[in-house]
């Protein structure tokens, strides 16, 4: 008796969690390319902008405290360190998105 | 005990190390062999990355190449380290979530295509072999000077010790070979760096030394070094001579290489989950920054104290250190002017140059150049040693399972059995020791410019297909097939035109734009990008299995892919 409803509701079931699983996912991957973006940018500023275009004028000052030339320090030192910090960065971001929309894997795989 | 004892059981010590972990780490399945067994922790999976990453050119090589182009060089410390930006943000982690066991595995499958498949495999392998011919060479280098046995014997003896731990363990036995080896090369990378630093500048962290003061004048380290430079007729060290369109085409052609070199993509199918293959390329990045911050340093120091210790001194009053140096041949004096003494000039001075330095040499002869005590050159030796053999392995495995997988595997022996393609495995890697070997015998050009070609090749093949495959579905076979042959013949050709065809044509007048060969990688990457592109809009999109594909390697949840059928 108790079957007949359960297996009528089945066929439409999984097509509306389908879709909504979709859009969760659309909305996930819309996050991640934003954060990318966003990092990328930042990415291209330090090594590209301070480190190669920019680097003449700012040869012209020091890095406070230091005596490198500002434009030399970005191109043979900063640059690198702000790399590392923008991959942790990056790592919380995504493991906090990955919370948020359930779609961590589950431990021990 | 002398030098030479010391290199002598620093060499040991280290390699029967590695033939230990070898034993011990022994591969029994080709999921083993290839990506071993899929579980390697983060932070081993990030070392054993940076011991992979950083080759004889990067230990040997790089300080010197920096030290004798000043700001230019920062096309390498930028170029080797940003691109693991981008293989965080936009590779690794997609690529583990695809679950495969090499390059070409991800690009045949997402091309739906056996062609996009074989194209994949003939670049790995081109690309690998190019950058394992510099492996060898160093060497070579290493064995012929501190050993003092003939070259061909040093490298003979590193393809056993290769052979022995690649075709045993596989990626296995590679990746943790390469944690220790790993150690080896940082240590002896930094014990001579802070000696350095303390002798020069008083401060015992290179990375501050260098923009601290030089102990001798008082001055800053790094104006001291330029005026040194004006003197002697060198363009001003910290602003360098390339044009700023070159250093930017080069810094992206390394950068864009990076992410598309399959012996460092394949580090990240070996963590067990996406999120772990996110932070191991951050941790690879931290071992690698803790060279690559240190060898601008380097080669600072390297250079004021070669400037202070031969410029313009008396050719008989030179250290120990020349004379040896001047036997292997990598340094050249010729007294031109016949007044006894080393003339050392650059283009802007009056008088002739008359002492050669080998770029080679630079870190290899700093311990010496620096009177530091005798253990600490052996140390270098068994570093440079580390990290020539740690990446001919990462390569050599790559070429393996291109025979083995990808060739045999998945496109013309679909039935083989798990121990005959592990056995195939094996054979495979064997012979490409042997082939390395050969290289490694007839060397062609130096460690660093060689393998700035490996780079251009990989910028040009695979990094826009694996980049368009993730983020457009729309991408099709086509597209990928094209645009991969037309970026990596681009690139081939102008560097076979001005390298080997016509190298007197080979500088600024010639090439296009003034972009020089070792950045045609970025111009070939950009042209792989607009081919795919472009004809993938005009060509059937991709079969709904693909599309599908694609959403589920986007998302880390979910079962990953044919590795776990394997």
């Amino acid at each position: 008796m108790n079957e007949q409803p359960s297996e009528s509701a089945l066929p439409s079931q999984p097509a509306v969690t389908d879709l909504e699983v979709t859009k969760r996912h659309a909305e996930y991957w819309r996050r991640n390319i934003r954060y990318m973006w966003i990092l990328l940018a930042i990415w291209f500023l330090v090594s590209y902008g301070f480190g190669i275009i920019l680097t003449g004028p700012l040869n012209a000052i020091n890095l406070p405290g230091t005596s490198f030339p500002l434009g030399f320090w970005f191109a043979q030192q900063g640059s690198i360190y702000v790399f590392v910090v923008l991959i942790f960065v990056y790592v919380k971001l995504m493991n906090r998105l990955d919370q948020e929309f359930d779609v961590s894997e589950s431990e021990g795989i | 005990m002398t030098v030479q004892a010391w290199t002598f059981v620093l060499v040991a010590a280290s390699f029967t190390l590695y033939i230990g972990i070898a034993v011990w780490s022994r591969a029994t399945s080709t999921k083993d062999f290839y990506v071993a067994g899929t579980g390697v922790s983060p932070l081993a999976n990030g070392m054993a990355t940076a011991a992979d990453w950083m080759s004889a050119a990067s230990f040997i090589s790089m300080a010197g190449l920096i030290s004798f182009m000043g700001y230019d060089g920062s096309v390498y410390l930028m170029g080797w380290t940003g691109g693991y930006v981008l293989l965080a943000l936009l590779l690794a982690p997609y690529l583990r979530k695809y679950g495969a066991f090499t390059v070409p595995d991800f690009v045949g499958d997402r091309y739906y295509s056996q062609t996009a498949r074989i194209v994949a495999v003939v670049c790995a392998i081109f690309v690998s072999f190019t950058y394992v011919a510099g492996q060898m060479r160093g060497v070579g280098i290493v064995f012929g000077r501190f050993l003092e046995v003939d070259v061909n014997v040093g490298v003979i003896i590193g393809c056993f010790i290769v052979l022995f731990y690649a075709v045993l363990g596989g990626m296995k036995g590679i990746t943790y070979t390469q944690v220790a080896q790993y150690c080896v090369l940082i240590f002896a990378y930094m014990v001579p760096a802070i000696f350095l630093s303390m002798m020069i500048t008083g401060n015992p962290i290179p990375q501050l030394g260098l923009g601290g003061t030089d102990q001798g004048t008082g001055m800053a380290l790094l104006e001291r070094l330029n005026g040194l430079h004006q003197e002697l007729g060198f363009a001003a060290y910290t602003s360098g001579t390339k044009s700023m369109l070159d250093v930017f085409f080069i810094t992206a052609a390394l950068m864009v290489g990076t992410a598309g070199l399959p012996h460092v993509i394949i580090r990240f199918y070996t963590v067990p989950r996406v999120r772990d293959a996110r932070i191991s390329v951050g941790w690879a990045l931290v071992f690698i920054a803790l060279l690559y911050t240190t060898a601008p340093a380097v080669a600072v120091f390297a250079r004021t104290n070669l400037i202070n210790s031969v410029a313009d001194t008396p050719y008989t009053e030179m250290p120990e250190w020349f004379t040896n140096w001047e036997a292997t041949g990598l340094l050249e004096f010729d007294d031109a002017n016949g007044d006894g003494r080393v003339q050392f000039v650059g283009p802007d001075s009056p008088m002739t140059n008359e002492l050669t330095v080998d770029r080679d040499i630079m870190v290899l002869a700093n311990p010496e150049i620096a009177n530091l005590p005798a253990w600490v050159v052996g140390l270098v030796a068994a570093g440079g040693l580390a990290a020539a053999l740690s990446t001919a392995a990462g390569l050599l495995l790559v070429v393996s399972s291109a025979v083995s997988h990808d060739l045999l595997k998945r496109a013309f022996l679909p039935t083989i059995t798990e121990k005959g393609e592990l056995l195939t495995a094996r054979i495979s890697a064997a012979v490409a020791v042997v082939i390395a070997g050969y290289f490694g015998i007839n060397p062609p050009g130096f460690v660093a410019q060689v393998v700035a070609f490996a780079f251009g090749l990989a910028a040009s093949s695979f990094f826009p297909v694996i980049i368009l495959g993730i983020f457009s579905k729309r991408t099709t076979r086509e597209g990928a097939i094209l645009g991969m042959i037309s970026g990596v013949t681009l690139t081939a050709a102008y560097i076979v035109y001005f390298r080997l065809i016509h190298p007197e044509l080979d500088n600024a007048a010639n090439w296009w734009f003034g972009i020089s060969p070792e950045g045609i990688g970025t111009v070939g990457m950009l042209v792989n990008f607009a081919v795919t592109l472009t004809v993938s809009r005009f060509t059937p999109p991709p079969p709904p299995h693909v599309q599908e594909l694609v959403e589920l390697i986007r998302i880390p949840k979910g079962a990953s892919g044919p590795s776990e059928a394997h």
